[in-house]
């Protein structure tokens, strides 16, 4: 991929993911991280990871998102947009973000790895998806099999917490 | 006092509910059919079918004045389907006929005579009430225009539509 | 010629084709089919005023909306108001990048994008489909338009779970998930509908068909919901939510909501057509390496399976009267998910005695 596109996917996920933060309007703010995982998506594709991609788009712009708007337009969350912006905190939170910035960049340029160039990708005749498949069914099959447990258990558990109780 | 309808016991075919879609589905698919292949008979195509042809005589459309066979205006504008018509569709200003005229006895002829085809019901009740003959409907239904005012049907148009009337009793000839 | 830019030309080329000669005028002319369709089963002739047969009306239609008021309620969301129906029609249309629309055609291949991914994709962009009716519904500030976004986000999540599941006996099968691959399977090993086709003798296959039905039928309702299609048009609802989401749309952003839904239509039976039907493949007729015009044969075949398709949903529109809430829901999560998911085991112990 041109790093032109590059820039600009990077950009989109940037600006989006900030503009998360500084909606006022909770729905808007949900449609930006909508829009933020879109480009980090296609970051991940660029990179022939098409799976985790795509994956990216179903899961989280498709699912979660979805179920997130659901709760936030049902709620009322008017009194949000009118509340006043507290400065003091606002600046203590940009003051983190800048603190963790300068730990990442200062790791990193120590990194040995980092000073290297980025190899180059192997081309178009990867087939991610059975890498992934085989990865994760001969190398992890146990840890695989233990998260869908404990996803099962979840989900039986919201099932039973939801229903009404027989008069 | 409620009363509890009981529901119909289902069996396991009509539960399943596919069987009945499927007659469904093959119910419309045959008219589907039918219809491409000509055998629906369909509703007529009005401005290129009509049915002006099977009209009964007794139809009710446009009110119009006639003329009988002398070709001389018959109504003599006494205003009665002014006065009767239900929803005051017809305005009438009478005129004197000169004393000179063939037909001086008649005394009054329409000056105008308006029927606002917006207002006009088609009751015919204009018709029943007229002691002269002189206004029928005709079998025209098909009245349009742009505006209200073409809406309005003057002397003139009425008479167009109305025409010659043949058999109707002439009254006054006799008493010249 | 590089290889690159022969690809971007042929590619664009593709996309241009594909979308405003093919995919658009089927659209503007699934309504006039629709129509069509309806008054046939009606008992009625339809549109046949503009043109002859009314084949003009899909432009008539088209000039009313563009010149009818765009009326933009005061207690909308301006921004989210116009936003909407463009996310309504892209998804549907971006869609249609990965399907498999021909063989070759001068030995390009006539898919815009074979990504490995390709049913994943279909289903990822088919699901971003459900914000522009949302935010539509939301944006309106109306309570049916928000009645009927919020029915239509439930529904499309309830029916995607079945919609993948569904899926997945096909690519057991394939395994792989590119479409293109799943065609070429279908030509060696006869079309997912009667997998039994080619191969009369074994029993296996026989044995086959029967989940494989299943798993059409599964899929081709989830797809139905997904579009929101009548008998599962619960988000519009006219009777109930006088037109759900798109109730407070006047002109040309209603038409587009109106375009997105028989887009997705389209989409949705050419991914049926993929996977089912056996894509562009037609017996007896050879791919596009033969000869330019059994390349054009295979398009027309295409287009004319996801024609029958659309008739197909267009029947049961005018067939079906639509489901209740409480039923669309327990149909979905307590009936069509676990066959689906039933029907997975079936073909997992099925498939061992094939290959």
């Amino acid at each position: 991929m041109s790093p032109f596109l590059f820039w600009i996917f990077a950009l989109l996920t940037l600006i989006f993911g900030a503009a998360v933060v500084i909606n006022r309007n909770p729905v808007a703010s949900a449609l930006s991280l909508v829009v933020s995982f879109l480009g980090l998506a296609a970051l991940f594709m660029s990179l022939n990871a098409y799976f985790i991609g795509i994956i990216q788009v179903l899961v989280y712009a498709g699912a979660v998102m979805v179920l997130f708007l659901f709760i936030i337009m049902l709620l009322n969350l008017r009194a949000e947009e009118a509340r006043r912006i507290n400065w003091l905190a606002t600046a203590g939170g940009v003051a983190v973000a800048l603190i963790l910035l300068g730990q990442i960049f200062s790791v990193i340029s120590h990194l040995k790895f980092a000073q290297n160039p980025f190899p180059p990708l192997a081309g178009l005749t990867v087939d991610d998806v059975r890498n992934i498949g085989a990865v994760l069914f001969r190398n992890y099959n146990l840890p695989f099999q233990i998260v869908g447990v404990l996803v099962l258990v979840a989900t039986v558990g919201v099932v039973l917490l939801s229903k009404r109780e027989p008069r | 006092m409620a009363i509890t309808v009981s529901r119909p016991k289902l069996n396991w075919r009509e539960r399943l509910y596919l069987p009945a879609i499927v007659a469904g589905l093959a119910i419309t698919f045959k008219h589907f059919k039918n219809l491409l292949l000509g055998r629906t008979k369909v509703t007529m195509q009005y401005p290129e079918q009509k049915w002006d042809g099977n009209l009964p005589d007794y139809y009710r459309g446009a009110p119009a004045l006639v003329r009988d066979e002398d070709g001389r205006v018959r109504c003599v504008a006494c205003q009665l389907c002014e006065f009767i018509c239900p929803p005051r569709a017809i305005k009438i200003i009478p005129g004197e006929i000169d004393s000179t005229d063939r037909f001086a006895k008649v005394e009054k002829y329409p000056e105008a005579f308006d029927i606002d085809m917006i207002r006009c019901i088609f009751c015919g009740m204009c018709e029943e009430v007229c002691p002269e003959q002189a206004i029928f409907l005709r079998k025209d239904y098909a009245i349009t225009g742009f505006t209200r005012a073409d809406m309005v049907h003057h002397k003139e148009k009425l008479l167009e539509i109305g025409g010659v009337m043949h058999g109707v009793v002439l009254k006054w000839n006799k008493k010249k | 010629m590089t290889p690159e830019s022969f690809l971007i030309i042929t590619s664009l080329l593709k996309i241009v084709g594909i979308l405003f000669i093919v995919i658009l005028p089927m659209v503007s002319y699934a309504v006039y089919a629709e129509r069509k369709v309806s008054a046939a089963i009606q008992d009625r002739l339809g549109p046949n005023r503009v043109g002859p047969a009314g084949l003009l009306q899909p432009i008539a239609d088209m000039f009313k909306l563009l010149l009818k008021e765009d009326f933009t309620p005061r207690a909308a969301n301006t921004f989210y108001y116009w936003l909407a129906p463009c996310l309504a029609v892209m998804p549907a249309i971006i869609t249609i990048a990965v399907v498999p629309f021909g063989s070759t055609l001068f030995g390009v291949p006539m898919v815009i994008a074979d990504v490995n991914v390709g049913i994943l994709f279909v289903f990822a962009i088919a699901s971003l489909g459900v914000y522009g009716i949302v935010i539509g519904g939301w944006a309106s500030n109306s309570k049916y338009p928000f009645l009927g976004g919020i029915r239509s986000s439930a529904q499309m999540l309830s029916y995607e779970l079945s919609l993948g599941l569904a899926v997945i006996p096909v690519f057991l099968l394939v395994g792989n998930l590119r479409l293109t691959s799943v065609v070429r399977y279908q030509i060696e090993h006869g079309w997912f509908i009667a997998p039994f086709i080619g191969d009369w003798t074994n029993p296996w296959k026989w044995l086959l068909t029967i989940p494989m039905i299943v798993s059409f039928i599964v899929f081709t309702i989830a797809i139905f919901a997904e579009t929101n299609r009548l008998p599962f048009d619960l988000p519009e609802a006219e009777q109930e939510l006088a037109g759900g989401y798109n109730t407070e749309y006047s002109s040309m952003k209603f038409s587009l909501y109106f375009l997105g839904e028989y887009a997705a239509m389209i989409t949705g039976s050419a991914v049926i057509v993929t996977l089912f039907f056996g894509g562009w493949h037609l017996p007896g007729i050879p791919d596009g390496s033969h000869g330019w015009i059994f390349g054009l044969i295979n398009i027309a075949v295409f287009f004319a399976k996801v024609a029958i398709i659309i008739f197909f949903f267009m029947w049961v529109r005018w067939t079906l009267p639509r489901f209740r809430y409480d039923q669309l829901m327990r149909l979905g999560w307590l009936f069509f998910f676990e066959i689906a998911l039933v029907n997975i085991f079936v073909v997992a112990a099925i498939v061992p005695f094939i290959q």
